[in-house]
């Protein structure tokens, strides 16, 4: 194979890395305040407009750049196997590549802004860098390569966690995601090698050959269970859920939202293409009275676990960051049904579950993003009134939170029926009615608390000091973007078949 | 055509949320009469011999892959409940004429209700009957958190968990036929005979997610709390037509689709509905506020419904849903009454501090609307009420006469409660508490500027009054489509 024909199917991925590079030396000609002179009030003007066209062109230049990798992703062969499946393209992974590019896409819309952040440059960097993450992760069948996706997603991730440098709660969040996701990185590495040990390979496919053979040993068990407890962490399965409220709610917004969609999404797809292409031979089962050892009763209980403990304790949040923490993690079980159902229908229900989650979670934190703008928080207060001080968001915000609660014609609701019609399907005997009525009573109880949110919006007045700047003048790119967002979340409800098609087709 | 009163409701609620504030209640008036209009032009242009079955009218492939369809289709059960729907959507935006703040949204959520539930009433795809089922949940909420009166938090958060609480067995049930069958279509599903072990699970579940919303004892509490502390218009729509999706849905899914399960529990749903008429008749006798009264009635009246259903002979059903019709249209002239023509002018609802007005000479009007709808609801001949739980009662008799009797007996509880509070309200002859008033009531302020029952009000009350008397002399016109179609339904072979 030549290195022309290999760069041209990485070359989505070369598009992102070239971009960000090229971000970054942009962002470095934007000067900055010496050090001598402190922080930035001082600041001359004419140098601040400076910086706030050089942030303009930063952002401007990441948006193109992930725009022509996904021109460059519909430009790749339909099929492509590279390296023993280091690199696999087939339309699902081109299909979540796009997806992915277009969560990071709205990412950076929803990080630009007319104040200049410092660093700018430096910010946009790092979440193209986490994208190519993503696209790599989304983009192998090889479980070393899949590692080394997620250590360049997770450190990134840590890095955007971190970014606000000003906000002690910024470096918990980062500090947090760090220690949890390193951890879970070790546990990820250590399955890993029990498996290698087992199979002798680290192809997914060649994986499931060598397991075909043998039964669930100890030592398989051990590999498998490990390799789930480390992306049970990335997606915020309850028990190892504990880093998602404090990242979600001291990250910079942006960050937290790419947290909350890409990484998640991305996650889903790997751990999906893991558990049911690699491991396909040991799936087990979760009936109940039919159980059978293998990864499906883990991920079953792992789902349950999540959706309870996530819907109980995202009641007691006034945090609406806090809130969509813990929801994440219920949105997390919900979406673990599909892979558990398993076969082609259970984890396209999965991965159309996880897509729509992600568009709604990226608007809601645009949301958040302009109210803390507004008024410099987002607890429940800081939204009193919301439908009065700016209608439009309001109404969005009524469509990602009806969405997440599962009440039609949104794209959540479809997603549901989806996913538990497909889990019934798949158990003879309705033997995961157990597991879908759990998901039902969470959903039942999550409609409580994003109706508080829906509370605190439109039925509460506003606090009667008027010092508030009013949402209506300027973030006009965020707003369309939160507006778009809200759109595609209707359509997706109204229209499900365009996306649940394709992905269904997409699926081998 | 009948579908377009979906598209034009949806539509409608859409526009009355653009449109400038003074033209949305004008918006929603011409949205909901194009409704009502549509529903009567079919009414009266379909031959009856079409309405027995259930016809498809459109039917469009949507989800493919999940074998889920666009599939609308209407008999004459569905056409009834269209038509209570059609006239209590006009008369509730005309009650609610003077909405002073938001009204653009008022009218959105409004609207978005009336539009779900013509679109529950005509859907033929279990898939998208469940859409706008649940459809109407939410927007309850709104209506009553933001523009409800007492309590309205919690009444609203109350209803609306509720709702969805019947919501979540109503989806366990529907995912359990559909994958059972492997069809979505209602058609289909009537067809397919489910194993007898699994009806006689299924079936209590989907039907007691449906009778939540039909208010069944004991899960009816959702219902008075939430009526009273809705706006007038929203307790207009939930007593009117929101509790009759559940008993409707409860006919068309839950009987139809598992008629042995239906036979193992019919009897409990009897005892239930049974114990529900008589408890909240005598409930509703002893309460103090009026609107709590008619929040108890519609209970009451709603286990007629029930005790119809569980019969299951086709006299009984087909008086089910003639009062689901009958119910509709008086409990929302009994709430236009109370909340609307006394409450706001009087800003009290205690039937204590109503009977030292004098309403009766103050408010001729209101007095002669809320006489014929005690009337109605009392069951008197030449009412709809009358004709409706007659054929009922007649109905159960051969199937049920132990309940007919308890049930004959507790009609008077009704009569006792429905005479308490006309006489309350308007007739009292002994004032008490507060001071007897000739001519203006002092109590409210604003009194000045709504002496006088206005256009609006007159037009809405005259609207129910005319459709409680047409049904109520000349029921034929509703059991001539109503009979055959209950005719053809599973269960009853």
């Amino acid at each position: 194979m030549s290195y022309l024909e290999l760069l041209k199917l990485v070359s989505p991925e070369a598009m992102v890395v070239i971009t960000a590079l090229l971000v970054l030396a942009i962002g470095l000609t934007s000067r900055r305040a010496t050090a001598v002179t402190g922080v930035s009030s001082v600041r001359p003007p004419t140098r601040a407009a400076e910086n706030t066209a050089v942030a303009g062109l930063c952002s401007f230049m990441a948006a193109a750049g992930l725009v022509i990798a996904a021109i460059a992703v519909f430009m790749l062969p339909r099929n492509a196997t590279l390296f023993g499946g280091m690199l696999v393209i087939t339309p699902l992974n081109s299909l979540f590549k796009i997806i992915c590019i277009a969560l990071a896409f709205s990412t950076v819309l929803l990080a630009a802004s007319k104040n200049a952040p410092r660093h700018a440059g430096e910010y946009l960097a790092i979440v193209l860098l986490a994208t190519v993450g993503l696209m790599l992760l989304v983009g192998s069948e090889e479980l070393l390569m899949i590692f080394i996706g997620l250590e360049l997603l997770g450190l990134s991730l840590y890095v955007m966690a971190a970014f606000d440098k000003s906000d002690i709660r910024s470096a918990e969040a980062g500090l947090k995601y760090f220690l949890f996701g390193s951890t879970s990185s070790a546990f990820t590495l250590f399955g890993i090698s029990l498996i290698y040990g087992m199979s002798g390979t680290t192809g997914l496919v060649a994986i499931s050959q060598k397991l075909a053979t043998t039964s669930v040993q100890p030592l398989l068990a051990v590999g498998i269970v490990m390799t789930l407890v480390g992306f049970a962490f990335k997606i915020a399965a309850a028990p190892f859920h504990l880093w998602a409220p404090d990242a979600y709610q001291g990250a910079p917004v942006p960050s937290a939202a790419f947290i909350a969609s890409g990484s998640k999404v991305a996650s889903f797809v790997v751990l999906g293409k893991i558990v049911l292409i690699g491991f396909a031979p040991v799936q087990g089962s979760a009936n109940w009275h039919a159980l059978i050892a293998g990864w499906s009763p883990v991920l079953a209980a792992l789902a349950a676990l999540s959706i309870v403990v996530g819907n109980l304790v995202a009641l007691a949040q006034t945090n609406v960051r806090r809130l969509l923490a813990y929801s994440a993690v219920a949105h997390g079980g919900y979406t673990l049904i599909g892979l558990v159902a398993g076969g082609r229908d259970g984890f396209s229900a999965a991965l159309f579950y996880t897509t729509i989650y992600a568009i709604t979670l990226v608007g809601a934190f645009g949301v958040v993003g302009l109210v803390r703008r507004e008024t410099g928080g987002d607890d429940y207060s800081n939204f009193y009134g919301l439908a009065s001080r700016s209608p439009l968001l309001a109404g969005c915000m009524a469509i990602f939170m009806l969405s997440l609660a599962g009440i039609p014609p949104l794209a959540g609701f479809f997603g549901k029926f989806y996913l538990f019609s497909v889990a019934l399907h798949a158990s003879a005997n309705h033997g995961l009615l157990w597991l879908v009525g759990v998901a039902l009573l969470g959903s039942f109880i999550s409609l409580y608390y994003y109706l508080m949110v829906l509370r605190a919006i439109f039925v509460e007045k506003s606090a009667p000091e008027t010092d508030r700047r009013s949402l209506s003048t300027d973030r006009f790119l965020q707003k369309l973007t939160v507006s778009v967002l809200a759109a595609a979340v209707l359509i997706l409800g109204v229209m499900p078949d365009i996306l649940a098609a394709r992905i269904l087709a997409t699926v081998p | 055509m009948i579908a377009w009163t979906i598209y034009i409701t949806v539509a409608g609620a859409v526009l009355s949320l653009l449109v400038p504030r003074v033209v949305a209640r004008w918006m929603a008036l011409l949205t909901t009469i194009a409704g009502l209009a549509l529903t009567l032009v079919m009414f009266v242009r379909t031959p009856i011999e079409n309405l027995a079955h259930f016809t498809t009218i459109v039917r469009v492939p949507w989800v493919p892959a999940l074998g889920m369809n666009y599939h609308l289709a209407i008999d004459g059960v569905s056409l009834t409940m269209v038509l209570v729907t059609g006239i209590s959507a006009v008369s509730t935006v005309l009650f609610s004429w003077d909405v002073e703040d938001r009204q653009n949204e008022f009218f959105f959520w409004l609207l978005l209700v009336v539009g779900g539930c013509y679109g529950v009433f005509l859907s033929a795809d279990l898939f998208l009957f469940f859409v706008f089922y649940e459809l109407v949940i939410v927007p309850k909420y709104f209506l009553i958190a933001i523009f409800g009166s007492t309590n309205k938090e919690y009444g609203a958060m109350k209803l609306t968990l509720y709702s969805f609480f019947g919501g979540m067995f109503v989806f366990v049930g529907i995912l359990v036929a559909y994958v059972t069958a492997g069809s979505l279509d209602l058609g289909q599903l009537s067809e397919f005979q489910f194993p007898p072990h699994l009806q006689t699970w299924a079936f209590p579940v989907l039907f007691l997610g449906f009778a939540v919303l039909a208010g069944i004892w004991p899960l009816h509490t959702w219902a008075p709390t939430g009526h009273v502390a809705a706006p007038t218009a929203g307790s207009m729509l939930l007593a009117g037509i929101v509790m009759k999706l559940g008993s409707y849905a409860g006919l068309r899914v839950a009987m139809n689709l598992f008629p042995q399960g239906f036979q193992m529990w019919s009897k409990w749903i009897v005892v239930l509905a049974v114990i529900g008429i008589i408890y909240a008749a005598a409930v509703a006798l002893r309460q103090g506020d009026l609107k709590f009264v008619i929040g108890y009635s519609s209970v009451s009246h709603m286990g007629f419904v029930l005790l119809g259903l569980a019969a299951a002979t086709s006299l009984s059903v087909s008086g089910a849903v003639l009062q689901m019709f009958s119910h509709g249209v008086i409990a929302a002239l009994l709430f236009a009454v109370a909340g609307r023509m006394i409450y706001r002018r009087t800003h009290t609802r205690e039937l204590d501090a109503l009977a030292g007005m004098n309403l009766s000479r103050i408010l001729p009007f209101a007095a002669f609307a809320f006489v014929i709808a005690s009337a109605a609801s009392m069951g008197i001949p030449g009412f709809s009420g009358f004709a409706a739980e007659i054929t009922i009662l007649i109905g159960a008799w051969k199937t049920y006469p132990v309940a007919v009797w308890i049930t004959g007996a507790g009609m008077v509880l009704v009569a006792a409660f429905t005479l308490r509070a006309l006489k309350q309200s308007f007739f009292a002859d002994k004032p008490e508490g507060v001071r007897a008033q000739e001519g203006r009531v002092a109590l409210d302020p604003d009194w000045n500027e709504q002496d006088s029952i206005t256009v609006a009000e007159k037009c809405g009350a005259c609207l129910l009054m005319f459709a409680t008397l047409a049904v109520g002399i000349y029921p034929k016109l509703l059991l001539d489509r109503i009979m055959p179609a209950v005719e053809t339904m599973r269960f009853l072979k």
